[in-house]
């Protein structure tokens, strides 16, 4: 069935550290779902049984920032919003990604006006753009599936001297 | 007599009838009065037996940019008992831009002054809790006047750092 047939019955592999933490990070990706508009909408119906989500691991919507390691900012971010976002963000455990869902989080989208932030990227660093308006959800899938080999690309020395000024925005806050 | 008759007929007896600028425009009935009386015109249209305007819809403002009274302050009422809908409007200077609330007539008008100062900047005197509605509090501007750019102004909404 899975794994352990090909081991046939020697009972151990060899690998790497970083091979077996970053295939178990990328398996089990627990996404963030900030769903601030109309593409949250898209995003929750890629959780429904038509396309589900499950499939690639990543169905534990945490409702907790504590809990993640993906963030899905879904919609359009206003200049009163974008603070809210940052400090969810910033609550979010170490190591964390971004995906910027639709045209809103990318450019501002159709709202070219003085109160949405034009591009998230002005306060975020965000590792994936989705397009469209809203998105498809197989394109949210397909985002996902590239955050997995962005992912599974990366070794635990990446992570080692990673510096984590967030923890002081916690405290002050 | 139908409603719409009334209504003005009964403002000319109650007040000075030289206060009001009467219009109809698309079935609508449309009163325009000097914004000293607004609180008191707006008590009668809702306490009188006969109207009872007991909803106040909305309150909103139009920027005019260039003309001598700058702002008018729009109220749309509401008449259940006869099923009758009312704006009035009132005239508003860039020089002294106050009105007085209705807040105390209609205890929903709170929040929609609040919006009308948010983005015009009319303020309401005696209004119980003249805070912005939409923007942030310590933002200096007010949005839907004419002459704010649309995009707004650079760096007046600080952003979290990067």
């Amino acid at each position: 069935m899975g794994l352990e047939s090909f081991l046939k019955g020697e009972g151990f592999i060899t690998t790497t550290v970083d091979a077996v933490a970053s295939w178990a990070r990328k398996s089990s990706v627990w996404p963030m779902p900030m769903g601030i508009s109309c593409c949250a909408i898209e995003m929750m119906a890629s959780g429904d049984p038509k396309y589900d989500i499950a499939r690639f691991g990543s169905e534990v919507m945490r409702f907790t920032p504590r809990q993640c390691d993906l963030m899905i900012v879904a919609g359009t971010v206003t200049y009163k919003m974008a603070h809210v976002v940052r400090k969810i963000y910033d609550q979010m455990p170490d190591p964390k990604w971004v995906i910027a869902m639709g045209a809103c989080t990318a450019s501002g989208g159709i709202y070219r006006t003085y109160s949405v932030v034009q591009g998230i990227d002005q306060f975020l660093p965000v590792d994936l753009y989705v397009a469209g308006c809203p998105p498809r959800p197989d394109n949210l899938l397909n985002a996902l599936i590239q955050i997995q080999d962005k992912i599974g690309r990366t070794k635990v020395s990446d992570f080692k001297n990673a510096k984590l000024p967030e923890l002081n925005v916690i405290q002050n806050n | 007599m139908e409603i719409k008759e009334l209504v003005p007929q009964k403002l000319k007896q109650q007040f000075n009838e030289t206060d009001f600028e009467i219009s109809e425009y698309l079935d609508e009935l449309t009163i325009k009065l000097p914004k000293e009386k607004i609180v008191k015109v707006c008590e009668f249209l809702k306490k009188d037996s006969e109207l009872e305007f007991l909803l106040c819809q909305d309150i909103t403002a139009i920027d005019w940019a260039t003309r001598k009274n700058r702002f008018t302050v729009v109220y749309h009422i509401y008449s259940f008992k006869n099923n009758f809908r009312l704006r009035l409007k009132a005239d508003v200077d860039e020089s002294d831009c106050r009105i007085d609330t209705v807040s105390s007539v209609w205890k929903g008008a709170n929040w929609q002054e609040r919006e009308t100062y948010d983005m015009y900047g009319i303020k309401f005197n005696n209004h119980p809790d003249l805070r912005r509605m939409y923007m942030p509090e310590d933002f200096e501007y007010h949005p839907l006047r004419k002459d704010f750019p649309l995009m707004g102004i650079p760096e007046s909404i600080p952003l979290p750092k990067k």
